[in-house]
């Protein structure tokens, strides 16, 4: 039991960030009307691509000689930017759709 | 300095997350959402790649980086440019399952890295959880998305077998029980059975999705993009890492409510649509001694109601979609308008293969916005409805889902067209829908059907309402 809170203490902060985007994750796209449901998809699917970065530190981190770990970061990083790329260029496509006519 | 200025880029990333999905949920404004968080995520990489650094060390393969990142860009824009905007939803799920081999290849490397490092006390349990996470929703995601594009764009089949989610049940506990027992026992072979998660993970990513109907895709695409936002969010916490930590967790909570509020647009509970085994097994349970005789409407005859009605709604579905009709659709709504018919579009949530679908391919064709209407709206209009015009639309106009019990998409709200005077169906055949259950809605007295590919018929019909 000590040993959880212990564990709680002393990641608090991240705690706390986990918690209180859950909420600006609920709240922000709580009053999406259903036409954009798809964009908003994409839109989301695009910024999960953040986790790029996490393939760029380790791609980064690799050590010169270790030609396994060299291969698997640039496969991920390859993934991430598809991922991000991708993303953003279809849910721009979508949206592009959306422009207002008068 | 630098480290600050990376903390600096890191914070822009997060707001214009926030604020882009903030501005992604409005007509107006989401053009320029999309954009601004695509700007942050920019500052947010390039930040990453110059000025991170961990204990005074720069990060280093340069080449290595900017090559796949060459790469990536090359080919994610090409392939986002080239897309059908038929097969947008399978090419989401497509990125999508990008992002979870990203987060799962991420772990397995973190790991390699920390146990061959010679210091046992780098892989903590925190870390080893951490990884063991990012490792199992990232391949359940990447396996899943895998399957649901195949699914999509009819490669792969529905497949469901008796007992499969018993098996299902038993292939996600004994993947847990790995990992939970790698990370509290530490194994001697912790490398071997490490790998056997991922294999198990895998394994367990295609059978969760392989029994689910092709008609519930939509609502476990936007689940796994949901896994895919904690599966990013686990190596923000690898990292200590703020903008991957909180874009991951938006993602993740985001993409939960948008799987909820689509289920409910179905009127079914989110396990409903991964047990159910809709579409697969449930076939055989309703609809199945259905039938009568139906009538045909020549195009004369179609254009004739049509000219002279008050009012018309039409009822997009896939089949529009596939035919790319919408711009014919456009020109005979406007064609119909100059005769002073009045015309609508009725759109269900769920039409077509992801929910919005049809008016993302109506707005493509200019069609306004105004004419557009949510199934509520819809379904009190359809009483002074005289023509309703039925676009390639089967499950969503189904009547079973209101009277018959047996039916698998009983409870499911719809668009209640039988109340119009007259029903044009148009479809390719009498075949049944996505959900593969028979419309008794076709063998009523008010519809006609109108066969043939949606382009083509609403062509002709243009023709003949011009003629008129």
């Amino acid at each position: 039991m000590d040993q959880i809170f212990q564990w709680i203490a002393a990641h608090q902060e991240m705690i706390y960030v986990v918690v209180l985007m859950i909420f600006v994750g609920i709240e922000v796209i709580g009053r999406v009307p259903s036409v954009l449901h798809t964009p908003l998809m994409s839109g989301a699917n695009a910024i999960h691509g953040v986790v790029i970065i996490g393939a760029i530190i380790v791609m980064g981190k690799a050590e010169e000689g270790n030609v396994l770990a060299l291969v698997l970061g640039f496969l991920a990083v390859v993934l991430g930017t598809l991922n991000v790329v991708g993303g953003f260029v279809v849910t721009d496509r979508m949206l592009e759709m959306f422009k207002k006519k008068k | 300095m630098e480290l600050n200025l990376l903390v600096l880029c890191y914070l822009i990333g997060s707001i214009t997350f926030i604020v882009g999905l903030k501005m992604l949920s409005n007509p107006a404004s989401a053009r320029n959402g999309n954009l601004i968080a695509a700007f942050g995520m920019l500052i947010a990489i390039v930040g990453t790649i110059f000025l991170y650094e961990e204990n005074g060390q720069k990060l280093g393969n340069y080449a290595w980086i900017f090559a796949a990142l060459f790469i990536g860009t090359i080919a994610g824009t090409l392939m986002a440019k080239r897309v059908q905007m038929t097969a947008m939803p399978e090419m989401v799920s497509l990125f999508n399952g990008m992002g979870g081999a990203c987060a799962a290849l991420i772990s397995v490397i973190e790991f390699r890295h920390l146990i061959h490092a010679g210091d046992p006390s780098l892989l903590n349990q925190t870390s080893l959880l951490i990884i063991m996470l990012g490792l199992i929703i990232g391949s359940v995601s990447f396996a899943g998305s895998m399957i649901a594009w195949g699914k999509l764009n009819g490669s792969i089949k529905d497949f469901a077998f008796k007992g499969q989610h018993i098996i299902n049940i038993v292939l996600l506990l004994l993947t847990l029980l790995l990992a939970a027992n790698n990370v509290l026992n530490r194994p001697a072979q912790l490398e071997l059975f490490f790998y056997g998660v991922v294999v198990l993970a895998l394994i367990y990513g295609i059978f969760f999705v392989l029994p689910i109907g092709g008609a519930d895709m939509p609502v476990v695409i936007s689940l796994l993009n949901s896994f895919t936002g904690v599966a990013a969010a686990c190596g923000g916490f690898l990292y200590d890492n703020k903008v991957m930590l909180t874009g991951g967790i938006l993602v993740g909570a985001a993409g939960t409510l948008l799987t909820i509020l689509m289920c409910k647009a179905m009127n079914r509970s989110l396990q409903n649509v991964l047990i159910g085994s809709f579409g697969g097994s449930a076939v055989a349970g309703g609809g199945a001694q259905l039938g009568g005789t139906y009538k045909e409407v020549t195009l004369s005859d179609a254009a004739v109601v049509m000219s002279y009605a008050n009012k018309v709604m039409i009822v997009p579905g896939y089949g529009l979609a596939v035919a790319q009709a919408q711009h014919v659709c456009h020109e005979l709504e406007k064609t119909l308008e100059a005769k002073g018919v009045e015309v609508k579009y009725a759109i269900h949530p769920v039409a077509g293969r992801m929910p919005g679908h049809m008016n993302v391919l109506l707005a493509e064709a200019d069609v306004s916005y105004e004419k557009l209407l949510e199934m509520e709206q819809a379904n009190e209009e359809f009483k002074n409805t005289d023509v309703v015009l039925i676009l390639g639309a089967n499950d969503v106009v189904n009547p079973a889902a209101k009277s018959d019990p047996s039916s698998p998409i009983y409870g499911m709200p719809i668009l209640e067209v039988e109340e119009a005077k007259h029903v044009i169906v148009n479809k390719r055949s009498m075949k049944p829908g996505y959900a593969g259950i028979e419309n008794q809605l076709f063998f009523q007295p008010k519809t006609s059907m109108l066969f043939g590919d949606a382009k083509k018929a609403l062509q002709d019909l243009l023709a003949e309402v011009r003629n008129l």
